[in-house]
């Protein structure tokens, strides 16, 4: 008998039948993650079909991509950006009400992006399966968790049955050889693994990330790797849990109360040494250096000293970007920078972009917005006075929210503008309309507010 | 319910990009809905609008949606996020499925939950049909076989998703009716 990979044991400990030719297993959900977006429509079928939702236990909900990162006017009012998205916050609370679910509402200390409140709850834990209707569900797998994106139909299917139908996909080890060098990040790698794979290298596969560069890491470190695993088309990606990930658990809310039990029995949570994947790649940690995306797919990326590569992105994507093949990355002039999102919104990429802001200013012709991913993560951030670094350089300190990630709350670039983000699509018109985008790591995000191109943050003296 | 998808005969749009993600398909702007329906003014809206929200030359916006239920992509469609949304969108402007060489997980999956039949193909039979703009094609679900000019190319689908959209089914009610095995498997999981 040949060994397990990480994902076939969370696999089997969650499945309720497993699939046959003509029906997908179904999967039991230990955590169902619910924000105003996508699940307005799941209720409306439940109601529909008088039905309740069946474990408000195992439902969170949070408020986090269509409202504000301004604080409210002289009136007490929210700026909302339109009446549909204040009525779309309304609607969430009122499901939450009717169904009994913990809402993190907009006044609760806890709130934050919905990939930030699970782990930082204590609610996400290694061996369960994690699901919410929204792709970067992935960033959940850091924690040895079976987490995806799901339809707003399966958000239904959650909330009324705990379950839903899956079939079984296909394992992937993107494996990691040596040691990340000094001022390159887990974004990098990610960035890295992405330019490898493609942007549908993934697509049918979930991916284990092994090797001593991933175990290095800190949990925001995978959950920012984990989170990326979406945009090589993955269903998901996954750390096998270990010390890292049980000394974070600890003390939080959402723990299970015999930790040391727990921990023991996800101890077992890791591939057996003959275990076989379906697909494998292995990349050079060492040689991984701050990358930064020229087109409109984050799989068009490139280590920052370089240029754009000939033959990789479309005519169309660079005409959309307004760079050419061969151009040096280093000569992209920068007009927003936006630090934030599930992907870079935690508390040490904020502590990246402020070492290399202190003491510094934001360039005179770029706009820089830093918002928190969460009321934690602020919270914290201003104990450490990274919102003063951020304000002393010339950058705005919003409060937490998905913002510029995705643009749905009034946060946007003006068409034409190149904006480098933290987050993690660079899709034509995602940040706004005729916005251009270029992914990078905070660090790089901040060098290059200061110096107004695209630039290398080692040359501005990061570390991290 | 979802409207049965059987054995469709219609004319196709060609949408040659690779990589169509679901920001062209529907822009997150347009997400702040509470309901499914009426999305389809908003479906490649940056395609089909300039941002004064006038009409521009698309081929989108020349073609009869009683003729044209078929889109033709290039690879990869529907990469990106898991908005339900552009299904809605897609159906709502009059689509009822799309042919590509792959598509995005997510989308895949919610587009056979509401009744827009996701039809792969190999990347030749792909070239072929790009070749023909505006022709006609008929797709056979119960089949899986895509028939054009004097070709027949069969397509797999996922049986189970097949199954019920050949009947107009939805699946909630086959998984509320697994509820009993639910709970069993509850009453048995461990604490962590
Ligand atoms: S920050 Fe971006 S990717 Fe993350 S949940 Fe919000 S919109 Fe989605």
């Amino acid at each position: 008998m040949t060994g397990k990979t990480l994902f076939e044991k969370v696999w089997e400990r969650n499945t309720v039948t497993e699939e046959a030719p003509d029906r997908p297993a179904i999967l039991h959900v230990g955590l169902h993650l619910v924000h105003e977006v996508t699940s307005p429509q799941a209720f409306t079928v439940l109601k529909e079909r008088g039905l309740k939702v069946r474990r408000p236990d195992l439902t969170l909900a949070t408020i986090d991509h269509s409202v504000p990162t301004l604080p409210p006017g002289p009136d007490g009012e929210l700026p909302y950006a339109t009446e549909a998205a204040k009525h779309q916050v309304e609607t969430l609370r009122q499901n939450c009400r009717e169904h009994g679910i913990e809402l993190l509402d907009l006044d609760d200390p806890r709130r934050g992006i919905v990939h930030m409140v699970g782990p930082e709850l204590g609610r996400t834990h290694p061996g369960r399966v994690v699901v919410c209707g929204d792709s970067h569900t992935s960033t959940h797998g850091a924690f040895g968790a079976l987490a995806f994106g799901i339809g707003t139909t399966e958000v239904g299917h959650v909330l009324a049955t705990q379950c839903l139908f899956q079939r079984k996909p296909k394992t992937y080890r993107v494996h990691f050889e040596g040691q990340l060098t000094d001022g390159v990040t887990a974004k990098d790698m990610a960035l890295a693994v992405i330019a490898r794979l493609g942007m549908d290298g993934g697509t049918g596969y979930v991916l284990e990330y092994t090797g001593e560069a991933v175990e290095a890491l800190s949990m925001e470190g995978r959950m920012t790797l984990c989170n990326l695993s979406i945009e090589a088309g993955a269903r998901a990606g996954m750390v096998a849990p270990d010390e890292t990930t049980f000394a974070y658990l600890k003390g939080r809310p959402g723990a299970p109360d015999d930790l040391d039990a727990a921990v023991r029995s996800w101890s077992e949570l890791r591939s057996d040494p003959d275990a076989t994947y379906d697909a494998s790649v292995t990349l050079d940690a060492s040689a991984i250096t701050p990358m930064g995306t020229y087109g409109v797919s984050p799989h068009e990326a490139a280590g920052l000293g370089g240029s754009v590569p000939e033959g990789t992105a479309s005519d169309v994507a660079l005409g959309y970007m307004g760079v050419h093949e061969g151009q040096e990355l280093s000569s992209i002039k920068v007009d927003r920078v936006f630090v934030g999102s599930c992907t870079n919104g935690r508390i040490e990429d904020l502590r990246l972009a402020a070492s290399i802001l202190r003491g510094r200013r934001v360039d005179e012709k770029v706009r820089m917005l830093v918002v928190p991913g969460s009321e934690a993560v602020k919270r914290e951030a201003e104990t450490e006075g990274l919102d003063a670094v951020f304000r002393e350089a010339g950058a705005e300190w919003r409060e937490p929210g998905c913002s510029m990630c995705i643009a749905m709350n009034g946060d946007r670039g003006e068409p034409g503008e190149l904006v480098v983000s933290t987050s993690n699509r660079n899709f034509r018109g995602r940040q706004g309309e005729g916005v251009r985008t270029v992914l990078a790591s905070p660090a790089t995000a901040a060098a290059s507010a200061v110096t107004g191109h695209l630039t290398d943050p080692r040359t501005l003296g990061a570390e991290a | 319910m979802i409207e049965a998808f059987t054995k469709l005969t219609s004319k196709t749009i060609v949408l040659p990009q690779t990589n169509i993600d679901t920001d062209q398909i529907i822009p997150a702007r347009f997400l702040t809905t509470t309901d499914r329906d009426g999305l389809g003014d908003f479906a490649f809206r940056d395609w089909r609008f300039d941002q004064h929200g006038n009409k521009m030359a698309h081929p989108l916006n020349a073609r009869d949606p009683e003729a044209v239920k078929v889109i033709v992509a290039g690879d990869n469609f529907g990469c990106g996020s898991s908005r339900e949304h552009a299904p809605w969108a897609l159906t709502a402007l009059g689509f009822r499925a799309v042919i590509s060489s792959s598509f995005g997980d997510i989308f895949r999956s919610n587009a056979l939950k509401n009744g827009l039949l996701p039809v792969q193909v190999d990347p030749v039979t792909l070239r072929l049909l790009m070749e023909c703009d505006g022709h006609e094609v008929t797709i056979y679900l119960e089949e899986e076989e895509l028939r054009f000019g004097n070709h027949v190319v069969p397509f797999l689908t996922e049986p189970f998703s097949r199954k019920c959209l050949l009947e107009g089914r939805d699946t909630l009610g086959v998984l509320l009716g697994a509820v009993a095995d639910i709970e069993a498997f509850e009453a048995d999981q461990g604490a962590f």
